[in-house]
């Protein structure tokens, strides 16, 4: 067992755990933070995408003892708390940018992180940014058309 | 999945990471970023005994001027690599091919120096370390040596760090005035591994080639140098007849897979095709 | 509907979906979230060879590890755990393999499962897999599909007498909607006769799939990440011999199906076994690895037809040999899969004569069985595909020989020659529209400037003007195909004391958004708001009816249910209002949520209103029960019939061979269309899933068997970079065999997409003499065709 010192969505955590547990099976089974999802084994769908110190990772592809120290936020500290959305989920809930919903937590987190760098991205920007997520049902368009909108929206705030 | 149970040393210092490797023995594995090695110790197809993270040791972390190179430490996420100004500077072909890596997230956490050490002969770092004749420090309990990349790669995911060695930076000569280059990465889908790429580096000189590199990745066991290519180029004419003729022999003394993206033969034709778009492109011819 | 000023129709609305609020969040219940006081995670060792006898396996040292509560083999449950069933032989005399959820004695195909173990974690299961050891007879792998059919060919089965499950054949003289295919192929005056092969695919859902089961008395209640949960507990009732009355299936958030999901699964069979024999609560979680092996695959034909015209290009005789790749057993409904387009081959166009003959084959592969389309895509990428080759052929404009031979829309109702009626369609407004959203005349310029300069880099346009079939429905029809199931779809309606409204819907949607369609249908029937009305779903104790959401059915089946119930309601109301009011039941109207007396103004009751006095019941009309409840179950009374035009250019890189998609343009005819956001996302994500299959996704086995793209490194979906910005647009032609007019959309663009994008490809390459590229088309395949003149 290893310790680490972690705080997730703006909560401090100590904990002990196997050195071979991953981060996402870390808050999915530690923290109960199931909002952050499994989606291959492989490091290529994205689905588990959460970031840590600010930047986007895939949560099943870093060991929990690696974020020892960091702090991560995951699609359930992504909003404030008081009910209101994160411009990026009010986006593509406007958008239609989620049908089957399992790819949205780790795609939002991915715009985000794209936001925060580029706040004004273009279409390929977009597409760029989001490479590391795979979607199954919207074929991305929507998804696209979401942060470009979430970008105006959090330019204008 | 999920990986089978290891021991897991984190040290703080390079010489700690160097005993805590030899105290491992023949079953220790550095872990660096992890973005290769994850996967694989998901899939339990390789169970080491013991995990050594390098994540804590800072001063392996940077870039750093080095007069006529650059020394990038082992542990520079790809994403430091490719926004760093010296690296802008000096080694663009490495900061193009390095946005070229995975994605944003596999940028954000895997690490040149684990890139170099997993050698992967698809991947896309191995083969521009080696054309910008770039040279490894290693460390290990008899102290430090410096590998030429040229030496380095030794076969399939096989180097020639020693199992109680390890990668602590890569030093990248600077391309002098009038260098230009382009990395070229041919791949079936965004995500996926190159079917062949190739890293060109010319200097012209008035309306000739005075001197050009040329990279090849998946063409063989490790990455490769088209050397018959850069004979070829040098002294050429700065045309697109003489880097066409110059790149018929791309596939010359390679040995490349065949496997569900593309046989050998297309991928030696693809590595012509290539070679020809990326020195041009690197000339601006 | 009661549209009023203040209130305008919900239908057609674009309504925001009610289900984003928890799937934006991470508020959501995916199978795997689920954790259950002392419950047990189950790992599965799976086949690493295609093909062989089990012949010893010991599970004994799996015991032992730590953490391990159970391991198993198939010899612990070889009495108790009956076949994974199949429910559509599709002959008399179909051949359907005893299929177990844990092999017993034999494997089949890499990725069967032979032995479980159940551990405090998932990781100590996991780990005790290394302790098993399985001795394994090597059999030989059976891989393709015509050395399968060989007399002397080995056996999958060595039971059975050949790999071949069944013979379904389809002949227009003999069935009577056409003239003999024989007399028509002989007085051909133009005959084009092509290969195609429909690679196989994997469905490849974003949720791995899941599978929690409680065991309670001699009861069991089943979360699994399914789209058929009422499929499952009447077949897991049948299979497993636990009375149906003692089972309740629930499925939660479901993460996409594609298909994939529509599956009664060894998984889910497994780890109720186990944890019945452990009595207590078990989880079993596929690897993404796990599920592109186990889960079944779709496609995989060999598609051998023949097409005739006239000199002057009218289309006379169709003739189909298929040859279908059911894998190593019959999964729920394999053997259907390509009778669901053998009525589809004809595509939009006339035909004299029709003929269509299947040979299922079994190989030692993963099984096969419904992916998005399920049949339909095969065939209409046949159709379409050799369309343009006769056009090629015949020296026509591939558009005008489609327009020459398309059921004209004012031929509507029109009987093809498969005997099937298409009720409506309009194919001359789709295509016009599409071929001016996407510049089709200048692209044409474009492309011969471009070919007549040798561009390196050659512009391909491709055509596909499609129609499909879907509403899996009616009964009837389904026993005529021998089909075990309904067609038919049942909902409730329920309006609370409060004025709230529950609807129960029998269809189970993972991504489709019923939630917020059925909603938007119950406000405009019953005349509240949107907001005041939930659905209930996915659950057989809240909803224990339903055929499930699969096939495009549940807006074609299951919102006409929800439509009737909720009409219902508002008769029953009118009753009620009509008494209460005191006035006669044929002076009532109705509109906008109010119940008033004709010529007596104020004399009204909400529905609202009328809810509490039902509920109370202090005074109902004679004959009239408490509450207002409404129950219907619709039974269409035919199929439904989408069709459109998509339009495809691609840019061809013929050094490198790579394909580029420069424009895609669909205009979509789904009949009424209830929520266009909706309807848009699925158009657009059926689109992707066909230019998946057309470039880049493939499910390869090695010789011996293996899988060689196991994992989404090599099994390509594709991601934003690789996939185009869609312009879609539509047309719409109410379906004229349903009171709401709808059609179903869930697969039209993985049904559309295909072949438009191939076309495009083919049609870069005409001027190096190819007539086709075997999918997916990747660039190494572009490549050889081009080098070759064909592949």
């Amino acid at each position: 067992m290893t310790q680490v010192d972690v705080k997730v969505d703006g909560v401090a955590y100590r904990d002990d755990v196997e050195p071979r547990m991953l981060l996402v099976h870390y808050l999915r089974e530690r923290l109960g933070k199931v909002g952050t999802v499994v989606g291959c084994d492989t490091g290529n769908c994205g689905a588990c995408t959460v970031a840590v110190d600010g930047r986007s990772v895939k949560s099943c592809s870093l060991l929990a003892v690696q974020a020892d120290g960091r702090e991560v936020t995951t699609i359930e500290g992504l909003s404030d708390g008081d009910g209101a959305l994160h411009p990026v989920q009010q986006a593509f809930h406007d958008e239609h940018a989620l049908q089957c919903g399992f790819c949205t937590p780790g795609m939002i987190m991915s715009a985000c992180d794209l936001l925060r760098e580029n706040p004004n991205p273009t279409e390929a920007d977009v597409r760029q940014g989001i490479e590391g997520n795979l979607c199954r049902c919207t074929g991305y368009q929507n998804i696209v058309r979401a942060v470009q909108s979430a970008a105006k929206a959090m330019v204008r705030s | 999945m999920i990986p089978a149970a290891f021991d897991y040393v984190r040290p703080s210092t390079v010489d700690d990471a160097v005993a805590a490797l030899a105290a491992a023995g023949e079953d220790g594995k550095v872990l660096a970023g992890g973005q290769s090695l994850l996967p694989v110790l998901r899939m339990r197809l390789s169970h080491p005994s013991t995990l050594v993270d390098l994540g804590r040791i800072n001063s392996l972390r940077g870039v750093r001027d080095d007069g006529d190179a650059l020394v990038i430490g082992a542990m520079t996420t790809h994403d430091e690599v490719l926004r760093d100004p010296l690296v802008a500077q000096h080694a663009p072909l490495l900061a193009q091919a390095a946005a070229t890596v995975g994605d944003p997230q596999v940028r954000h956490v895997g690490t040149l120096g684990g890139s170099l050490s997993h050698a992967d002969p698809a991947a896309d770092l191995p083969t521009v370390a080696l054309t910008l004749d770039a040279s490894l420090e290693v460390v290990g309990p008899s102290g430090s040596r410096t590998v030429p990349a040229r030496d380095f790669f030794v076969d399939y995911f096989t180097t020639a760090l020693a199992p109680d060695e390890l990668l602590t930076a890569v030093r990248v000569p600077k391309l002098g005035a009038g260098w230009t280059t382009h990395y070229e990465k041919f791949n079936r889908v965004a995500q996926a591994w190159a079917i062949v790429a190739v890293a060109a580096a010319v200097r012209r000189s008035d309306g000739s080639v005075g001197e050009a590199r040329v990279g090849l990745s998946n063409m063989g066991s490790t990455p490769l140098r088209a050397s018959a290519v850069e004979s070829a180029l040098a002294g050429a004419d700065a045309s697109a007849d003489a880097v066409r003729a110059a790149s018929e022999h791309a596939a010359e003394g390679t040995h490349p897979p065949s496997d569900v993206s593309g046989g050998a033969d297309y991928r030696e034709h693809l590595a012509r095709v290539l070679t020809r778009r990326a020195v041009l492109a690197a000339a601006s011819i | 509907m009661t549209a009023t000023a203040e209130r305008p129709a919900e239908i057609g609305q674009a309504r925001k979906r009610k289900e984003d609020a928890r799937l934006v969040t991470g508020r959501t219940m995916w199978t795997d979230n689920l954790t259950l006081p002392g419950m047990l995670h189950m790992a599965i060792l799976r086949s690493p060879v295609a093909h062989a006898r089990i012949t010893s396996i010991d599970v004994s040292g799996a015991r032992q590890r730590p953490g391990v509560i159970a391991a198993f083999s198939g010899q612990d449950f070889k009495d108790v755990q009956g076949s994974i069933p199949c429910v559509w032989p599709v002959t008399e005399d179909t051949v359907v393999p005893n299929h177990p959820s844990i092999a017993v004695d034999q494997v089949n195909h890499v990725g069967e499962a032979v032995a479980a173990v159940v551990a405090r974690s998932k990781a100590e299961a996991q780990d005790a897999l290394e302790a098993i050891d399985v001795d394994y007879e090597p059999l030989a792998p059976i891989l393709d599909m015509e050395a399968a059919l060989a007399d002397d060919a080995p056996r999958v089965h060595p039971e059975l007498s050949s790999n071949k499950s069944y013979t379904w054949a389809f002949e227009s003289g003999a069935a009577g909607s056409g003239r003999p295919i024989e007399d028509v192929l002989r007085e051909a005056e133009v005959t084009v006769t092509r290969r195609f092969r429909q690679q196989r695919i994997i469905p490849a859902f974003m949720e791995p799939r899941s599978t929690v089961v409680l065991p309670e008395g001699d009861g069991v209640t089943v979360w699994s990440s399914t789209q058929i949960p009422h499929v499952l507990r009447t077949l897991m009732s049948l299979s497993l011999g636990i009375p149906e009355q003692k089972i309740r299936v629930i499925a939660p958030d479901v993460g996409g199906g594609f298909g994939g999901k529509l599956q009664v699964t060894p998984e889910e069979f497994l780890t109720t076994l186990v944890a019945r024999r452990v009595g207590k609560p078990v989880k079993y979680t596929e690897s993404r690895s796990e599920s592109m092996m186990s889960c079944h695959h779709g496609r995989d034909q060999i598609q051998d037809i023949t097409i005739t015209a006239t000199q002057d290009g009218r289309l006379t005789g169709l003739d189909v040999h298929i040859l279908s790749d059911m894998g190593a057993y019959a999964r729920l409904i394999t053997p259907g899969i390509p009778i669901l387009g053998a009525f589809m081959f004809n595509g939009i166009y006339k035909f004299d004569a029709y003929r269509f003959v299947c040979d299922g084959v079994f190989t030692t592969k993963t099984p096969t069985d419904a992916v998005r389309g399920a049949g339909r895509p095969e065939a209409t990428f046949a159709i379409e595909r050799i369309v343009d080759e006769l056009a090629a052929e015949l020296g026509m404009d591939p558009m005008q020989l489609r327009r020459k031979n398309w059921i004209s829309h004012d031929e509507f109702p029109f009987t093809t020659v498969t005997g099937i009626t298409y009720d409506s369609g309009n194919y001359e407004a789709a295509t016009d529209r599409a071929l001016e959203l996407i510049q089709w005349d200048e692209l044409k310029k474009e492309q011969a400037e471009r070919r007549a300069r040798h561009d390196t880099v050659q512009l391909g346009l491709g055509i596909s003007t499609f129609s499909e079939l879907c509403g899996w429905a009616p009964s009837r029809l389904l026993g005529a195909l021998r089909y075990a199931g309904g067609g038919w779809e049942q909902a409730t309606v329920r309006v609370l004391p409060t004025g709230k409204v529950e609807v129960v819907t029998g269809t189970s949607p993972h991504g489709q958004g019923n939630e917020t369609t059925w909603s938007q249908i119950v406000a405009d029937r019953v005349g509240v708001p949107f907001e005041d009305v939930e659905v209930l779903h996915g659950d057989t104790q809240t909803s224990p009816r339903g055929w499930d959401t699969y096939g495009s059915r549940s807006a074609a089946v299951g919102a006409v249910a929800v439509s009737n119930a909720a009409l219902r309601v508002v008769e029953k109301a009118k009753r009620v209002a009509a008494h209460l009011l005191e006035a006669s039941e044929d002076d009532i109207e109705f509109a906008d949520g109010k119940f008033s007396v004709r010529g007596s103004p104020g004399a009204e009751k909400t529905i609202q209103e009328l809810a509490f006095e039902a509920f109370a019941a202090h005074d109902m009309p004679e004959g009239v029960e408490p509450n207002l409840d409404a129950e219907a179950t619709y039974d269409p009374v035919a199929l439904s019939f989408p069709h459109g035009t998509h339009l495809c250019a691609v840019d061809v890189d013929t050094e490198t061979g790579r394909t580029t998609i420069r424009k895609y343009v669909c205009v979509d005819d789904v009949g009424t269309v209830i929520n266009p956001l909706i309807v848009d996302g699925q158009v657009h994500g059926g689109v992707a899933h066909g230019i998946a299959q057309a470039l880049y996704e493939e499910a390869v086995f090695d010789d011996d068997g293996n899988l060689t793209t196991g994992t989404l490194v090599d099994y390509l979906v594709p991601s934003a970079l690789d996939l185009p910005s869609f312009t879609t647009d539509r047309t719409v032609s109410p379906a004229t065999t349903n009171p709401l007019g709808v059609k179903g959309v869930g697969e039209t663009g993985a049904i559309a997409a295909t072949p438009a994008v191939v076309n495009a490809v083919v049609d870069a390459l005409r001027p190096f003499g190819v007539t086709d590229v075997r999918m997916p088309c990747t660039p190494e395949r572009v490549w050889r065709a081009v080098q070759g003149g064909s592949e």
